[in-house]
């Protein structure tokens, strides 16, 4: 019998995401990111995390304020106009609070590509001669105790099909295959194929890369309607594991053609998240909620429909 | 009739001098986009933005506020991954041919720029964004140029993280690294423009803006440099402004 994959938010959370866990989020700083499934991560108490991005935003960055992460390998964590610097992200490393490791966007998008592609690294000229290669933020010792953690950051390799008496340099990078990639898509049909629409940044590499796949999006379709023109869609059906239904479930980051970023939102996140007390007051009045619906009810969403 | 502008708003005119027809142009949002619409808009209508996020030679009607912001895709030609439009700073024909414009926190007198952290590595006094994909720019494309506010702490001798290779070091540090050859080409602040020398690629005073004093250049540079090449940076035309303040960003949303 085929396993249903339509559920509830909070079923697929607690199906899918479990203490300990390696994920990585879609999306990118103020686009697209699953909101809706990092609240309630949050709400399900989650911990020990280890995430993977490289462009991290808002919904990475409540995950580390909430105290659900453990490790975070990025590139970048910014919410740009909004937020210039991760505020949560930077007090958590500043605090010594969380294992990191940094990359350039390169290097992690290619990091999800070699983990799609079934390989154990891919190959660029990102990182020579900076900090990137030779700064570890986590170190040896502690990545060869966690398997799943690549034993190391990154090599750096003559190329093997050089000519040249001294070969040029490159770097190479370690794949990333997490337990569970999760993204916030337009449309899924009832078997699983998603289909994204304007940048899909590094959504897809991801879905291929983890060992499961939840997709939320904002609205399920019958499969005949996403067949009639396989171009627009990006990932199969048979790669997905867990479909949720959750219209702005990206909120308050943008979703193309949907809703643009809760700019209001944004700015009061931003003041919030400066200090701890208030913090935790933010995640009181909005994430700690019975439900998504609860939270949509509360930043009154039909302002932002159809921008 | 006297000509009235901020320092500001003349750092994306100032850059966008510099950008010529037929340059490719990967930028950020803020004052590098800025520079790049406005020498679109007066001297360079054939250049071509593109970002990392993937969208490429876009309409850019409504200005965008981040890279990832959606306005960034309306009138492209493509889309791209954020792979496949880093892979282009790689590409061995098309990266050569890019124009990077980037921000950074500090920089040293070889160009090279720390977006990651102040102070140790380990134990930050302030942690930044990381790289993003300015490291890749730095690494792989035909010019970089970088835009950023003259300030006590900025311009240093020594950086607390390499994030964005620029010449590395002396002579020929960044060919031996194995670096492509593009490099930084120059420094744009609010008060000067710097470039850096053919040889020792050690960084140099290349331009100052009308009305700034030496001194107030100076005060804010922890280590040596020379003003000897120096000329005057002509002041802008009242068209360059008027591109600026009415025809791209009337809100000033864009500006530091």
């Amino acid at each position: 019998m085929v396993e249903k994959k339509i559920m509830s938010l909070k079923e697929a959370v607690k199906k899918f995401v479990f203490d300990g866990a390696h994920i990585c989020l879609g999306g990118c700083s103020t686009n697209r990111n699953p909101m809706a499934v990092a609240y309630e991560i949050i709400r399900q108490k989650k911990r020990n995390l280890y995430l993977y991005m490289h462009t991290a935003g808002i919904a990475i960055d409540i995950l580390i304020g909430a105290g659900c992460i453990r490790g975070f390998e990025q590139a970048y964590t910014g919410m740009g106009r909004f937020a210039p610097i991760g505020i949560r992200f930077r007090k958590a490393i500043e605090g010594g609070a969380i294992l990191y490791e940094d990359y350039t966007n390169y290097q992690m998008g290619l990091r999800f590509l070699a983990g799609a592609m079934g390989v154990p690294f891919l190959p660029t000229l990102s990182g020579l001669g900076t900090d990137i290669l030779k700064k570890w933020g986590i170190p040896s010792i502690v990545r060869r105790k966690d398997p799943k953690i690549a034993n190391r950051k990154l090599i750096v390799m003559g190329n093997p099909f050089s000519n040249r008496k001294k070969p040029e340099n490159l770097v190479l990078v370690p794949a990333i295959n997490p337990d569970l990639a999760i993204i916030h898509a337009h449309q899924v049909d009832t078997e699983g194929t998603i289909r994204i629409k304007s940048l899909t940044f590094t959504d897809v590499e991801m879905a291929k890369s983890a060992k499961h796949l939840l997709v939320t999006c904002e609205e399920i379709v019958n499969p005949d309607y996403l067949r009639k023109s396989p171009e627009q869609n990006q990932i199969p059906f048979f790669i997905t594991d867990a479909i949720v239904k959750v219209p702005y479930g990206a909120h308050p980051t943008a979703c193309f053609g949907c809703y643009d970023y809760d700019t209001n939102f944004l700015k009061i996140y931003h003041k919030a998240a400066l200090i701890d007390s208030t913090f935790k007051d933010f995640l009181e009045e909005y994430v700690f909620l019975e439900s998504h619906n609860a939270y949509l009810r509360k930043i009154d969403y039909k302002k932002f429909k159809k921008s | 009739m006297q000509i009235r502008y901020t320092n500001d708003e003349f750092i994306p005119l100032v850059a966008a001098r510099r950008i010529k027809n037929g340059d490719i142009i990967f930028c950020g949002t803020g004052p590098p986009l800025l520079a790049a619409i406005v020498a679109k808009k007066i001297t360079a209508p054939k250049a071509i933005i593109f970002f990392e996020t993937g969208a490429i030679d876009p309409s850019l009607s409504e200005i965008p506020l981040a890279a990832s912001d959606p306005r960034t895709v309306q009138g492209a030609c493509t889309i791209e991954t954020l792979v496949g439009s880093l892979s282009m700073l790689q590409n061995k024909k098309w990266g050569a041919k890019i124009t990077a414009i980037i921000g950074g926190a500090q920089i040293d007198p070889w160009g090279n720029i720390n977006s990651t952290c102040i102070g140790n590595y380990h134990s930050p006094k302030v942690r930044l964004t990381g790289s993003g994909g300015a490291g890749d720019a730095g690494a792989l494309v035909g010019r970089l140029m970088i835009i950023m506010r003259l300030k006590k702490g900025r311009f240093v001798k020594m950086l607390d993280y390499i994030t964005t290779p620029g010449w590395l070091g002396s002579g020929r540090k960044r060919g031996r690294e194995g670096l492509r050859p593009g490099g930084i080409d120059i420094v744009i602040t609010n008060k000067c423009t710097m470039k850096f020398h053919p040889r020792t690629r050690r960084i140099y005073i290349n331009t100052i803006y009308p009305g700034v004093r030496i001194e107030e250049i100076k005060e804010n540079i922890e280590f040596n440099i020379d003003f000897k090449f120096a000329k005057m940076e002509k002041e802008p035309s009242q068209i360059e402004l008027n591109t600026l303040r009415k025809g791209i960003d009337s809100q000033k949303l864009a500006l530091f």
